[in-house]
């Protein structure tokens, strides 16, 4: 009980809401402005966190996180283009209720269902992660070797698209996070002699190229192009919101568990979730051919499962420390770098902290209603600022951001690489999330297998005899198992009925 | 800047096979099977399965070509555009030091917006204001030692 009342001094302290009100309005700018995500909102936010302490420094990421993904939705309704990545599945339904002169309708359900959702998200991660630690209190490496395949293998399998490339971004993460010295041998690793690379990577700067670079070079290959304005008069925002909300309460529960459960599993953030209750929405609805023609039903659902996944990823996060979404692998990168190494033993050291973070979702899911109603009336004037005036501003915030972890220059070539591969790899489909759990997760797997080697003595049979140990195993080897041996019996079965090339350019 | 698979799983076993031969250098401890060449060595292996399996996927689908590149790279003023990005990094990266943080970032920022379509008028004094302001930001609240250079008997 102690720890819960000085979890709330620790967060209801002048400068601690200070820093959420900034964030949130900084959050709700950049997921407002098209091409700005709510990755890049959080790679943005970090250098200046750095400087924080741990409870400011969590409160500005998951505020700013909670606001991106609501604003996403604001230029989705009202000039077709989606914020964020998570509000692409909803954009065209949402514009086409615009286009009905129901921009109010679109926008208020997605602030209040946004706001539904995040909360229900908090609680299930308030709740269960205390429970779950508990747990993983009993793991040995065994345990935590498996965890943290489990974890990215589901980065691998659930991404959107094909495997082989997820997994191809995985190993090339794992390998960035091999550079620098060995902390098992001492061995300084593909250093190339450089100094500047026996620590390795540093974790920042790789974060801002990979996420910021890509979006400012892609602005730059369209910058001719001319963005839409919107003229939409916006009218009493929750008109009719209760009505909506009466009737689609079971959508707003089934999406909020739905995403809730995405945003657990490693790797599958608010993007997927809303794919997935979208198309869950049309698969139930009662009038599905309403979809597509500006239904509300599906923004209620894909609007709640977004903001909802946001608390679940921080459920792995906090608990075993493997991140549940690229925000989160963020946020793990960063307590490492503050000494505080996420996982079971923070809730029995920490546990002031832990509770800070569950008031603070909770925090930034009640006051997303009110700024984000903010948001809706200056919407006008946010979605006019004109890109060419803001890219080479965010540039020269990312060089600094880059440069302001080990004060050199190096920091920037780091940013400036891993960024240039960071957008050939998105030009060519080969996700970036999975690199970055790669390399939040390298050193922990790595460490984890290499003891576990030592403790087996070369016995691989000790991976499974511990049970919890036994079970995560049995289910990682499933993953990889079952859809190659699947895929291959459905191959045998299709090449028996002669259609042998069906459909394996994909997969 | 769309490659066929087959060139980025080519790129890939080359990278693979060049990364497992390098920790062949890695120093053995002695009496100690799992070393510091075991993990990477595994990297490389799946990196290696995975551009042939590319390879080979895209050898199926090589009729549409090896690259696909988008319009910007066949367009000068888009080309420019987009080279201009790194370049302004490397000319940071090259010019901070002796220059100093405010002078370089304020040419940065001015070549990239006049580049980008802004005028003049908006232009010279965002870049100024917004060099200044990041420069509070990050050297005097957060204590960045950001270099002065030839600023630096003028330093405030």
């Amino acid at each position: 009980m102690n720890a819960i009342w000085q979890a709330f001094s620790l967060v209801f302290d002048p400068y601690v809401l200070m820093v959420i009100a900034g964030s949130a309005m900084f959050g709700l700018f950049v997921g407002a402005v098209p091409g700005l995500t709510a990755t890049m909102a959080v790679a943005l936010l970090v250098p200046i966190t750095f400087f924080m302490e741990p409870v400011p420094a969590i409160a500005a990421i998951a505020t700013a996180v909670t606001m991106a993904i609501f604003a996403g939705d604001v230029p989705g309704a009202l000039l077709r283009i989606p914020g964020t990545p998570a509000s692409a599945a909803y954009a065209d339904e949402a514009f086409a209720m615009t286009r009905k002169g129901e921009a109010e309708k679109a926008l208020g359900t997605s602030l209040v269902c946004a706001c539904i959702g995040g909360l229900f998200g908090a609680c299930v991660l308030t709740f269960a992660a205390p429970a779950l630690a508990e747990v993983a209190l009993k793991f040995s490496s065994f345990e935590f070797f498996w965890l943290a395949c489990l974890g990215l293998s589901c980065a691998v399998f659930i991404s959107r698209g094909s495997v082989v490339k997820s997994l191809v971004s995985l190993l090339l993460g794992l390998l960035i996070a091999t550079v620098g010295v060995d902390i098992i041998s001492g061995y300084p690793r593909f250093t190339f002699s450089s100094v500047e690379l026996m620590g390795g990577v540093s974790f920042i700067p790789a974060m801002i190229g990979m996420f910021a670079i890509p979006e400012i070079i892609r602005f730059a290959t369209e910058r001719r192009q001319v963005l839409p304005q919107h003229k939409a008069a916006i009218g009493k925002l929750f008109h009719g919101i209760g009505a909506t909300l009466r009737r689609y309460k079971l959508n707003v529960l089934r999406s909020s568990i739905l995403g809730t459960a995405i945003g657990v599993l490693p790797g599958a953030g608010a993007d997927i979730a809303a794919w997935v209750a979208y198309a869950t929405s049309k698969k139930m609805s009662k009038e599905p051919e309403k979809f597509g023609q500006g239904h509300v039903e599906g923004l209620v659902d894909a609007g709640s499962a977004n903001n909802a996944a946001l608390g679940g990823a921080w459920v792995p996060a906090m608990v075993f420390g493997i991140p549940g979404d690229s925000v989160t692998a963020i946020v793990i990168g960063v307590l490492y770098m503050k000494g505080m190494n996420p996982g079971p033993t923070v809730f029995l050291n920490r546990p002031d902290l832990v509770y800070s973070v569950f008031i603070v979702f909770i925090l930034a899911n009640l006051i997303l209603l009110p700024f984000g109603y903010l948001l809706i009336r200056l919407a006008r004037h946010i979605l006019q600022v004109p890109r060419r005036a803001l890219m080479p501003i965010i540039l020269l915030f990312c060089i600094v951001g880059s440069f302001a972890i080990n004060n050199t220059a190096f920091g920037v070539s780091v940013m400036l690489v891993l960024g240039l591969l960071a957008f050939i790899m998105e030009e060519n489909d080969i996700p970036v999330a999975p690199a970055i759990l790669g390399i939040v997760l390298g050193p922990l797997l790595e460490g984890n297998f290499i003891t576990s080697m030592i403790k087996a003595d070369g016995s691989y049979l000790a991976f499974f005899e511990r049970p919890i140990a036994a079970v995560l195993g049995v289910v990682t080897l499933a993953i990889w198992l079952l859809p190659p041996v699947l895929k291959w019996l459905l191959g045998r079965t299709r090449a028996t009925a002669g259609q042998i090339d069906a459909d394996k350019s994909n997969g | 800047m769309r490659f066929n698979d087959a060139v980025l799983g080519l790129v890939l076993i080359v990278f693979a096979i060049a990364e497992i031969a390098y920790t062949t250098t890695f120093p053995q401890l002695p009496g100690q099977d799992y070393g510091s060449a075991l993990f990477p060595r595994l990297i490389g292996a799946g990196l290696l399965l995975c551009g042939i399996i590319l390879t080979l996927r895209g050898l199926r689908t090589r009729t549409a070509g090896w690259t696909d590149f988008a319009d910007w790279v066949h367009d000068r003023i888009s080309r420019t555009d987009v080279l201009l990005i790194p370049a302004s990094l490397i000319f940071y990266i090259l010019i901070s030091d002796p220059l100093g943080f405010v002078p370089t970032a304020f040419i940065l920022l001015l070549v990239l917006l006049l580049r980008y379509g802004n005028r003049l008028v908006l232009a010279l004094p965002l870049a100024a204001v917004t060099t200044l302001v990041i420069h509070a930001l990050f050297a005097k609240l957060l204590l960045v030692p950001l270099p002065w250079g030839v600023l630096e008997p003028v330093a405030w």
